[in-house]
């Protein structure tokens, strides 16, 4: 599904991300770990195709596509998802008329008529159960005013309704508490289907007691230093992150 | 002074005129408050950028252009379809003028509850009580101060009298179409609104040109709101491309009263609201609010005083503009405080929306406070897009284009969400969509 092959990323003139390999098939959950300042939200940011993000080399397919290539819109309709770690604020555009454009763009993407308003109403209120969000929520302004938690649940709140097939998570678990991230949990974990890949980028194990990873990476200064299964979690648990510093950094092959 | 454009003559000529055509049925009174205004008139002309209330907005142009005023309504015929419809039911009260002139047959001006009085003013003028007309025309925006109002009165002949009695309540809101058919016309809409001690209603301006060529119009409302009233008051001013509108609106507030105002500019070449609010009793409260969306060479500019003359009032200032191509906003609030007007709430808030490079804001409050016991506060902010929220935006499926659109109507809806009347809130979101997203589909 994505395939990342010597992917060198940088962001005003410094280069974070240098020459990084992931391979990540359709059903799969992978877990990006790794110390502050790694380059794990540089890693979301970039495949979701923000503009400060400066591609210097390597490339990415996405679903057979050259990704790299493609705006961020059109990554989006072709159901990549970031939930973003600091949710943007968007004051006078309420996060009903914000989730029906998304939807209505995807739906416009895939060939299908827009939604009317009672389809729309049902479509959402359906959603909002799932992330034990009320109905105060499509008519508040998108995140303002919202605390930490309701910010990181109407992240899952738009990745339930967009249904994406390839969903990165930046840091969604981080300042929740535990109801929380057991609803942020049960969202990915109702995303989790044969045909659907997610990528969690966390600095810490605990979200992994809920969402059950395939592979845990650990990336270090720009790169994938250490791959293996969900055991790898439990041990940068126990040992912390310092001991991965002290390693060599490993040239990895194209997978 | 010195400060004078030359350009009073065309206007003292058109002055004549009326006096030929009216003077028979002209009560003296009016004749003489006619005649003073004229005289203010030519004595100060238009003012220069180096009047101090004029620094920003050049009327030059307006100066130099010849305008007439059209002498009776049949010479501007319009059909049905070419008036707007109502904003609310088609059966609201509703007077409509075309290039200045009452327009009957496309009015309705049915009664009104508890006695009030809806009705052109140059009929009011022939047949009634002279010392209500008396008592108010002219008494409440200060012609000896702006010359603009200053050239209502001098041309005063037509316009809308407005008479909510005493604990009168009417739901429907109460509109004033104001439509322009043809280049060159020269227009002077007079608004007069009293309201009795105790009454609650709304009315409505609606400005709207029918021709991209150049017009004046100068509109005067003048809004006398007597003990315990509540009247809301909006403009929407759709003028054509080419249209100077000069709007002057005053407000004299009694003890505990409301009054709101709140005008949508999106049309006009040069477009000026002078607005000034007076307490005149204690307990008084003024919500006054403005949105413009602009673009290409458009300037629009928003003079506002507000008097805190007595104690224990508050208002409320709420002005935000969108600017694109090379548009100029300007925008001056003044709050003045005085010595006894102790417990004052007063609260300014300007912001700007710059979507291009090439416009241009002058933003300035003057708070004058003489008081010690007060709060007052005031904020302006300019500024673009945020990069991120775009991108946020994008990442969601929307093209940079639909991202700026959504963001840009989440701009003015702080505004727009304050309009307490559905029909007319429903009417201007409708009219934003529109202006700000005729080409959003196109790069989908």
């Amino acid at each position: 599904m994505l395939s990342i092959r010597n992917l060198s990323v940088g962001v005003d003139g410094k280069t974070i991300l240098r020459s990084l390999n992931l391979e990540v098939r359709a059903g799969e959950v992978h877990a990006v770990m790794g110390p502050n300042g790694s380059g794990k939200s540089t890693l979301a940011q970039a495949l979701a195709g923000h503009p400060a993000y400066t591609v210097t080399g390597g490339e990415v397919t996405y679903l057979g596509r050259d990704l790299l290539a493609m705006p961020p819109e059109e990554r989006a309709r072709a159901g990549l998802f970031l939930a973003f770690q600091y949710p943007i604020e968007i004051a006078g555009v309420s996060n009903a008329a914000f989730l029906k454009a998304a939807i209505n763009e995807m739906r416009a993407a895939r060939g299908q008529e827009e939604l009317d308003a009672m389809e729309m109403l049902e479509l959402l209120e359906k959603k909002l159960a799932l992330v034990d969000m009320d109905r105060s929520f499509l008519s508040r302004p998108v995140n303002e005013g919202f605390s930490g938690g309701e910010k990181k649940r109407n992240e899952i709140l738009q990745m339930a309704v967009l249904e994406p097939k390839l969903a990165i998570l930046d840091e969604t678990d981080s300042g929740l508490d535990i109801d929380a991230l057991k609803i942020v949990a049960q969202g990915v974990n109702r995303l989790r289907r044969p045909d659907n890949a997610i990528i969690l980028v966390t600095h810490y194990q605990r979200i992994l007691n809920y969402v059950e990873p395939d592979r845990v990476h650990v990336l270090f200064d720009g790169r994938i230093v250490k791959s293996a299964g969900k055991e790898l979690a439990l041990e940068l648990e126990r040992k912390g992150y310092d001991w991965i510093k002290e390693q060599p950094a490993p040239v990895q092959p194209a997978a | 002074m010195s400060t004078a454009i030359a350009g009073t003559n065309r206007y003292l000529a058109e002055f004549e005129r009326l006096e030929r055509r009216s003077s028979t049925r002209t009560p003296a009174w009016l004749a003489e408050l006619r005649r003073a205004a004229m005289e203010r008139f030519v004595e100060r002309g238009f003012p220069t950028t180096r009047d101090e209330d004029w620094r920003y907005t050049n009327l030059a142009t307006l100066a130099a252009t010849p305008f007439r005023a059209i002498d009776s309504v049949a010479s501007s015929p319009v059909s049905r379809e070419a008036v707007p419809r109502p904003f609310g039911p088609n059966a609201a009260p509703r007077l409509v003028f075309l290039d200045g002139r009452y327009a009957r047959e496309h009015s309705s001006a049915q009664s009104l509850p508890g006695g009030a009085r809806l009705s052109s003013l140059a009929e009011a003028i022939s047949h009634d009580d002279e010392q209500f007309l008396e008592r108010h025309l002219a008494k409440h925006a200060r012609w000896d101060d702006n010359v603009f109002a200053a050239l209502s009165t001098a041309l005063l002949e037509d316009g809308v009298l407005l008479h909510v009695p005493a604990e009168t309540v009417i739901e429907a809101p109460i509109e004033l179409v104001l439509l322009t058919t043809r280049p060159g016309v020269m227009t002077q809409p007079r608004l007069l609104v009293v309201a009795g001690p105790h009454s609650r209603f709304t009315v409505v301006e609606r400005y709207v040109g029918l021709t991209d060529q150049a017009y004046f119009v100068n509109a005067v409302s003048e809004i006398a709101v007597g003990p315990g009233a509540s009247v809301d008051h909006y403009v929407v001013q759709e003028q054509g491309a080419s249209a100077f509108h000069m709007a002057t609106i005053h407000a004299d507030l009694e003890r505990d009263s409301a009054f709101s105002t709140c005008t949508a500019t999106f049309g006009a070449r040069l477009a000026r609201t002078t607005l000034g609010v007076r307490f005149g009793g204690e307990g008084g409260r003024a919500s006054l609010a403005g949105l413009y969306v602009t673009d290409g060479r458009q300037h629009v500019d928003h003079h506002v005083t507000v008097d805190h003359a007595v104690p224990r009032c508050s208002s409320r200032q709420l002005y935000k503009g969108v600017l694109d191509g090379s548009a100029r906003a300007v925008f001056d609030g003044r709050v003045i405080v005085r010595p006894n007007a102790q417990k004052t709430d007063a609260a300014q808030t300007n912001k700007h929306l710059l979507l291009s490079d090439g416009v241009e804001v002058d933003s300035k409050p003057r708070l004058e406070i003489f008081a010690d016991d007060v709060k007052c506060t005031h904020g302006a902010a300019e500024g673009q897009l945020a990069p991120e929220a775009i991108f946020y935006l994008r990442s969601r499926g929307l093209n940079e284009r639909a991202a700026r659109r959504l963001l840009t109507l989440g701009f003015v809806r702080e505004v727009v969400d304050r309009i307490a009347v559905e029909p007319i809130r429903g009417y201007l979101d409708r009219a934003l969509e529109t202006r700000l997203g005729t080409d959003s589909k196109e790069m989908r």
